[in-house]
């Protein structure tokens, strides 16, 4: 085999390889993914023994500690319907009532149960130029 | 004086359009005086930025809160050094801080090579000027930070408390060196795509600039991932948050571009693969300042609300479609000079070296915009974890550590087979007995984290083989004292050996990386006082509870008004090993609906961690202290009901007396406690890459003497063929 | 105040139209066309000498055989010469004297 066929064999084999290997990344990202939904969202679709990642506002007077357990409630950002969640595990600095928070959930009988773990909160906003309810800015 | 900020905002918009067009008239006219204009345009930039970035700070330090930016984000209890920082903290100062760093490097890099590459650097300064037009566009007509209120409110916002660590104040600055360097690299390979001149010159000078913007990224990254494990209450260094991944992008692709400029400086190959690392670390770099604020991620610091995010896309869409369309216009220009000669060669393995970072930048780019990409592929949002993002990044790493040895081995052009085959026996052995080592020694058999062993060992005996070798060959020639010989050798080829200590602080980062990871300990127990707990080899007992209480203006409290803690002794086998004082901190919150004394604790607070960090393991706590019990609730209304809110003062005699009765009858706490090992080796693997990296781009100072005297030696003796290149006087 | 901060602004904008138009007002002095090249070519050299060094290391740390060294070898200081004729040619076509960095 000449020298140039050489290397167009070795090309076609390197993209092939890299094409595969592609494509089971791509694939496997899609069920390994958790759809991402608002509570809303949640209380139409979820079906049981599912992941779901729950993303919302932690609602006010609803965060109660029992032992280990935390319960709470997750509404939507522009309020409504709420989503009560009990979760064990990691509890980020930033979390309270009024916090957006991301929690991976799944449903088990008629209620909601959070990953261990898998609660996160946002950091409380730095970067927005639109002022949150109350702010005092203007332009 | 804030309409003098805004006022040199508009001008330093001026000065971008006007230099825009003085050095796109000059180069293409070929009317050198216009370029020269074009070029002290950004040199005006940064100066009168630094003039804009000056006023912010003033008004930052004198608590003028009549800007709406100081309100928002300091207060007159906030301590200087955090009031100074806190000009970055806002979305209109960030952009501020990003605009003047560009610029200043830009100005650097711009006279130092004022006389060089003329076309190149006149279309490059067209483009820096382009993004300092585009970030100071973004201040005047969205995100001002010279907007005002009359009259002030009497007091501010104050900074958040998440961010009152000294190293948190450091990451965006550092972190923006990073960004904004990268774009220095993207701009001058543009303008060399531009000026169809892509040549030894341009190789030794965006070298440079490409080095400093992968050390800065690295660093900043570094950065982040300590101050994520030292001061954040989970524990761990890098959980695959999209704003992390965001800054690890560029510098994979910087890495990659770093690697395989060297090849292309040798052997004129893999053009086209070098313009378009370079041209993606840029675009790349845009995107992560552009993620962190735009809000189109769900992630620890992206919010919801679009904010910036249109003309952030209009203007990655444009450097996108601008590089593909130079790359593609200009592949006559990018052909390789030469094919590889040999599978084996170092050649070669750069070029695995290319595929496999890339391929990391892919999976990490996938993983990061699924949520986007599966909304639009499916029309439902989805996102995968870590677990997915480590399924893909271990083998990569994995066999990135292995090139990471392999490279330094094999020679340039062509190696021969019986000497490679020789010199990777001694690695080889090492990395299997690693292994077996471990494995005797009673390490848990996860293959993951054995593998990296192996991996890493191979790598380090490889490169360790280098030095004893060099320095062999050097007293062969020299007759030196060993230690003489290896630290000539390192001086006289700084590239070369600078580059394997690199290699090596990466090996060593990657062992921390695996052993923190596979074998981490880690328990939440909830303990009363006098219990203890085990965990990894370690017990820890809570012996009694802190608690302190300080005003609000205290500067060396960082504000907390109070303060619950633990002291925590830890012991291994009977032996005392530290005594730990984690703590958490209470702030003040500005919602009256919690009461007068209720406010005082009612903000978000902050858990102090307490390590004890060893070279064989850390320990690390962290407390939950449970401060909603009956008895405390009660203090805390009884508070409310009497204490004004005029009198402060009197609000902290009520902590004080709810410090007391905790101390007194203190409830069961939260822990969590990990144990870790290895994990210092991370942050030394890094120092260890950083060093590195400077010897490797530290500037010979006898290079001017050497080159004189190579050409004398050269021209006298240019006639006899083979001996030219014997001008290499002393080397 | 007010008058203070419009005298700053006022001197700041003459500075930078003084900083812009200065080459524009200074004397026309054209740069040696060939200067491009003769830094490319500067470049070049180093870059090759660098690489004779290179391959000199790898033959003494083991990595190459004798025989290929030296074929290797041959092959670089045929290129150091090429690159060394075309820049003495530049060099002697116009005595450039000046040494860029």
């Amino acid at each position: 085999m000449n020298p140039a066929r050489k290397r167009t064999v070795r090309l076609t084999l390197a993209l092939t390889a890299a094409v595969v290997l592609a494509g089971a990344l791509i694939y496997t990202s899609f069920s390994a993914a958790s759809p991402a939904l608002t509570p809303s969202q949640l209380l139409h679709q979820a079906r049981p023994g599912i992941s779901y990642q729950l993303t919302g506002t932690v609602a006010h007077g609803s965060v109660r500690r029992e032992g280990s357990m935390l319960y709470f409630s997750v509404e939507n950002r522009t309020g409504g319907s709420a989503v009560p969640i009990s979760y064990t595990g990691e509890v980020p600095d930033p979390f309270k009532e009024g916090r957006e928070v991301i929690v991976t959930v799944q449903k088990q009988g008629g209620s909601y149960v959070g990953e261990p773990n898998s609660l996160i909160t946002k950091c409380p906003s730095k970067y927005t130029v639109a002022p949150p309810a109350g702010a005092k800015q203007s332009f | 004086m804030a309409i003098l900020g805004s006022a040199c905002l508009l001008l330093a918009l001026g000065v971008c359009v006007y230099g825009i067009g003085a050095s796109l008239y000059g180069v293409r006219r070929g009317r050198p005086e216009w370029s020269e204009s074009g070029r002290r345009a950004v040199y005006a930039l940064a100066g009168v930025l630094t003039v804009a970035f000056v006023v912010l700070e003033i008004a930052f330090l004198r608590n003028d809160f009549t800007f709406n930016t100081v309100a928002d984000t300091s207060s007159r209890t906030t301590p200087a050094f955090y009031r100074a920082a806190a000009v970055w903290s806002s979305q209109e100062g960030s952009l501020l801080l990003w605009a003047w760093l560009m610029s200043m490097w830009s100005s650097l890099v711009l006279f130092l090579t004022r006389r060089r590459m003329r076309d190149v650097a006149a279309y490059a300064t067209a483009i820096l000027l382009g993004f300092g037009g585009f970030f100071v566009s973004l201040m005047v007509f969205y995100a001002n930070p010279f907007v005002t209120t009359t009259p002030a409110p009497a007091e501010g916002a104050g900074l958040d408390p998440l961010l009152r660590f000294p190293t948190m104040m450091i990451h965006p600055p550092m972190l923006y060196s990073g960004y904004t360097l990268c774009i220095i690299p993207f701009a001058f390979g543009m303008g060399a795509l531009l000026a169809r001149r892509v040549d030894a010159e341009w190789i030794r000078a965006i070298r440079r600039f490409s080095f400093a913007a992968w050390l800065f990224l690295g660093i900043g990254i570094m950065l982040g991932a300590s101050w994520s494990y030292s001061e954040l209450g989970w524990g761990g260094y890098w959980g695959w948050d999209a704003v992390e991944n965001a800054s690890l992008m560029p510098w994979l692709t910087g890495t990659a571009f770093l690697h395989s400029l060297m090849i292309q400086e040798k052997r004129g190959m893999l053009k086209v693969w070098n313009a378009s690392l370079v041209l993606a670390t840029g675009t790349l770099a845009i995107m992560g300042t552009f993620l962190v604020r735009s809000g189109i991620l769900d992630s620890i610091h992206a919010f919801g609300g679009q904010t910036l995010g249109v003309p952030f896309v209009i203007l990655i869409g444009v450097m996108i479609a601008g590089s593909v369309y130079l790359v593609v216009t200009r592949r006559d220009m990018l052909r390789s000079e030469h094919r590889l000669d040999s599978l084996l060669s170092r050649e070669s393995v750069f070029l695995a070296n290319n595929i496999v970072l890339v391929g990391l930048c892919f999976v990490i780019f996938w993983g990061t915009y699924f949520p986007l990409i599966s909304e639009a592929l499916t029309g439902k949002e989805a996102s995968v974890g870590p677990p997915w993002f480590d399924r893909y990044t271990v083998p990569l790493a994995l066999v990135l550590v292995l090139l990471s040895g392999i490279g330094p081995v094999i020679a340039w052009r062509r190696a021969t087979l019986a000497n490679a085959r020789r010199n990777f026996l001694a690695p080889l052995i090492a990395g299997a007995g690693a292994v077996l080592v471990l494995l005797a020694v009673g390490v848990p058999g996860d293959w993951k984290a054995l593998a990296m062993f192996a991996c890493a060992a191979f790598a380090l005996v490889c490169v360790l083989q280098e030095f004893y070798r060099g320095t062999r060959a050097r007293r062969a020639m020299a007759n030196e004292s060993p230690p003489a010989a290896l630290v000539a050798l390192v001086k006289r080829n700084r590239r070369r050996y600078g580059g394997y200590i690199v290699h090596i602080g990466i090996a060593v980062l990657f062992i921390g990386v695996a052993a923190s990871s596979s074998f981490q300990r880690t328990i939440e127990p909830t303990l009363s006082v006098g219990q203890s707990s085990k965990v990894g080899a370690y017990t820890v007992r809570y012996v009694k509870p802190t608690a302190t209480v300080s005003p609000a203006d205290d500067a060396a409290h960082t504000g907390s008004t109070l303060s619950l803690g633990a002291v925590l002794d830890v012991t291994k086998n009977g032996r005392h090993v530290a005594t730990l004082y984690p703590s958490e901190g209470f702030y003040a919150s500005d919602e009256p609906s919690q009461g007068s004394v209720g406010s005082l604790i009612g903000g978000q607070p902050v858990s102090h961690v307490a390590m004890d960090a060893g070279l064989t393991r850390n320990v690390w706590t962290a407390i939950a202290p449970d401060i909603e019990t009956p008895q405390l609730k009660r203090i805390v209304e009884i508070g409310n009901r009497t204490i004004p809110f005029s009198s402060p003062e009197d609000g902290l005699i009520a902590l004080a007396v709810l410090a007391r009765s905790y101390l007194q009858h203190p409830p069961p706490a939260e822990f969590h406690l990990i144990v870790s090992p290895l994990v210092m080796w991370i942050w030394i693997g890094g120092l260890i890459v950083a060093g590195g990296g400077l010897i490797a781009i530290w500037p010979a100072p006898s290079a001017l003497r050497r080159r004189a005297t190579a050409l004398a030696g050269a021209r006298g003796r240019r006639d006899r063929s083979g001996d030219a290149a014997q001008g290499l006087a002393g080397a | 105040m007010n008058l203070l901060v419009a005298v700053l602004t006022l001197l700041l904008l003459a500075a930078v139209m003084l900083v812009l138009s200065a080459p524009l007002r200074a004397a026309r002095r054209r740069p040696d066309p060939r200067s491009a090249e003769l830094d490319e070519l500067r470049a070049a050299r180093e870059a090759k000498y660098r690489e004779i060094r290179d391959a000199e290391l790898d033959y003494r740390t083991g990595k190459l055989s004798a025989e290929d060294y030296a074929a290797v070898d041959s092959a670089l200081r045929a290129e150091a010469l090429d690159i060394l004729n075309r820049l003495s040619a530049l060099e002697d076509e116009g005595g450039a004297t000046n040494v860029s960095q």
